[in-house]
């Protein structure tokens, strides 16, 4: 039936921001209630729009932070203190507040149990978000495929999610403090060690700043590991 | 309509640029980088541009035969579908026109291939008559791998995912195929003027 292949339209619809959280002293939570919600796939992402008294409007992609399994549908944002958008979300809205968003969007940078593994993700800096949404899901559906997560941040205090990712298989590395765990940036060596060998061929997910992700994924690549099995999404400065 | 968002202000442009950036968008003046999966690295002497399909003779170039063919510098604006405009980007390479000079076919639509497996579609009267280049330098300098070098597709008057990175030839058709993201439910004809963003916009 030629119905059938027509994609359902995207529409603008209104969320009800149910509770906010602070993750760290830049990041926040912001847990959502949207009506109709179709459902999503664990890496995908919301478009939100904010309107002015005068009508004027300003739009953002944010990846999804919640599991398709979870309540609600909860997007964690990272305050970029010359940003438009993101003080506001972090900052003004409150409980009560709607938010108008869109989605959910995106096909490629998801994982579902049917693409296999092992499972490697790398996160820079807020990057985690939409890997969060995955190690979720992964555990939400008793998935037997191996999952890991590096995620490399600058400090302790700017680890998003930490207690929830100490009951995960995660490994943290930290670039602008000393601890007694992996310090420095994630390259080909903290590869090696912590990522599956490339004749696993795991399935890689990388996401954070640009330099990251290109940093992260030529060492993949350098080490042996398929291209094709390295998806890729990167944050801008926005 | 949409309802006013409690304490939300904003920071609009009052000045001549606003008419230049299409709605939903926001100027950046840095280069943000979006791409689905590494950044091939292949060395210049396997390089080529190819274009296939339906025609009459196929047409190849090698890189040194490329950047030899006629350029054109242009000063565009940019606009990608995650939101960001980059006003006044300046580019050097070759226009579609150039390449496609003697090509005889019946062809309505594009798909634009390039290293990595990337595809996106386009119709073929899109890139035709000074609408699109293969562009190989950026700012005066030769393209960043990461921004799409050697050599990208520069449709500007589309969202920015249909300015193919790593190209590496078009193939001619009749039918209009979609390409990777329009497969996964990007508009399959992104007019930012019109905010096409995904299918059904």
């Amino acid at each position: 039936m030629e119905r059938a292949t027509l994609r359902r339209r995207l529409s603008w619809g209104l969320a009800r921001v149910v509770d906010v959280v602070d993750e760290t002293a830049h990041a926040r939570t912001l847990r959502l209630d949207p009506p109709d919600w179709q459902g999503h796939l664990a890496g995908q992402h919301v478009d939100v729009r904010l309107t002015a008294e005068d009508g004027y409007q300003a739009q953002r992609s944010y990846s999804i932070a919640s599991a398709p399994e979870d309540e609600h549908v909860e997007l964690t944002v990272e305050r970029l203190d010359d940003g438009e958008v993101s003080p506001y979300l972090t900052g003004e809205l409150r409980p009560g507040d709607d938010l108008e968003l869109r989605g959910p969007i995106g096909g490629y940078f998801v994982w579902q149990e049917t693409l296999g593994g092992p499972l490697l993700l790398v996160a820079g800096g807020s990057g985690v978000v939409p890997l969060r949404a995955m190690l979720r899901h992964h555990r939400a559906v008793g998935s037997a495929v191996p999952a890991r997560l590096l995620y490399s941040a600058r400090t302790h205090d700017d680890v998003i999610y930490r207690a929830e990712l100490e009951g995960f298989d995660t490994v943290v590395t930290l670039t602008r403090e000393q601890w007694s765990g992996h310090t420095g940036r994630v390259g080909r060596e903290l590869l090696e060690e912590v990522g599956w060998p490339p004749a696993e061929r795991p399935l890689v997910y990388v996401c954070g700043p640009t330099g990251f992700v290109e940093g992260v994924a030529d060492a993949l690549v350098a080490l042996g590991h398929d291209a094709n099995r390295i998806r890729t999404e990167r944050f801008g400065p926005t | 309509m949409s309802p006013v968002s409690r304490g939300f202000s904003g920071r609009r442009r009052d000045d001549a640029e606003a008419s230049r950036i299409p709605p939903g968008q926001y100027v950046t003046p840095d280069f943000p980088v979006l791409s689905a999966g590494p950044t091939p690295h292949h060395s210049i002497e396997f390089w080529s541009f190819d274009i296939r399909g339906e025609v009459d003779e196929p047409k190849s170039w090698t890189w040194e035969q490329f950047t030899a063919l006629p350029s054109e510098t242009v000063t565009v604006d940019i606009h990608c579908v995650t939101k960001w405009s980059k006003l006044d980007t300046t580019w050097k390479g070759v226009s579609l026109d150039t390449l496609l000079d003697g090509v005889d076919t019946s062809a309505e639509y594009v798909l634009a291939f390039s290293d990595g497996g990337y595809t996106t579609n386009l119709p073929l009267e899109d890139i035709i008559e000074g609408k699109a280049w293969v562009a190989y330098e950026y700012g005066g300098e030769p393209l960043d791998p990461e921004h799409g070098g050697p050599a990208r597709l520069l449709v500007p008057h589309l969202y920015f995912w249909k300015s193919a990175k790593w190209v590496r030839g078009l193939e001619l058709r009749q039918d209009d195929k979609p390409g990777f993201w329009e497969g996964y439910g990007y508009h399959n004809y992104g007019d930012p003027w019109k905010e096409q963003r995904y299918a059904g916009d």
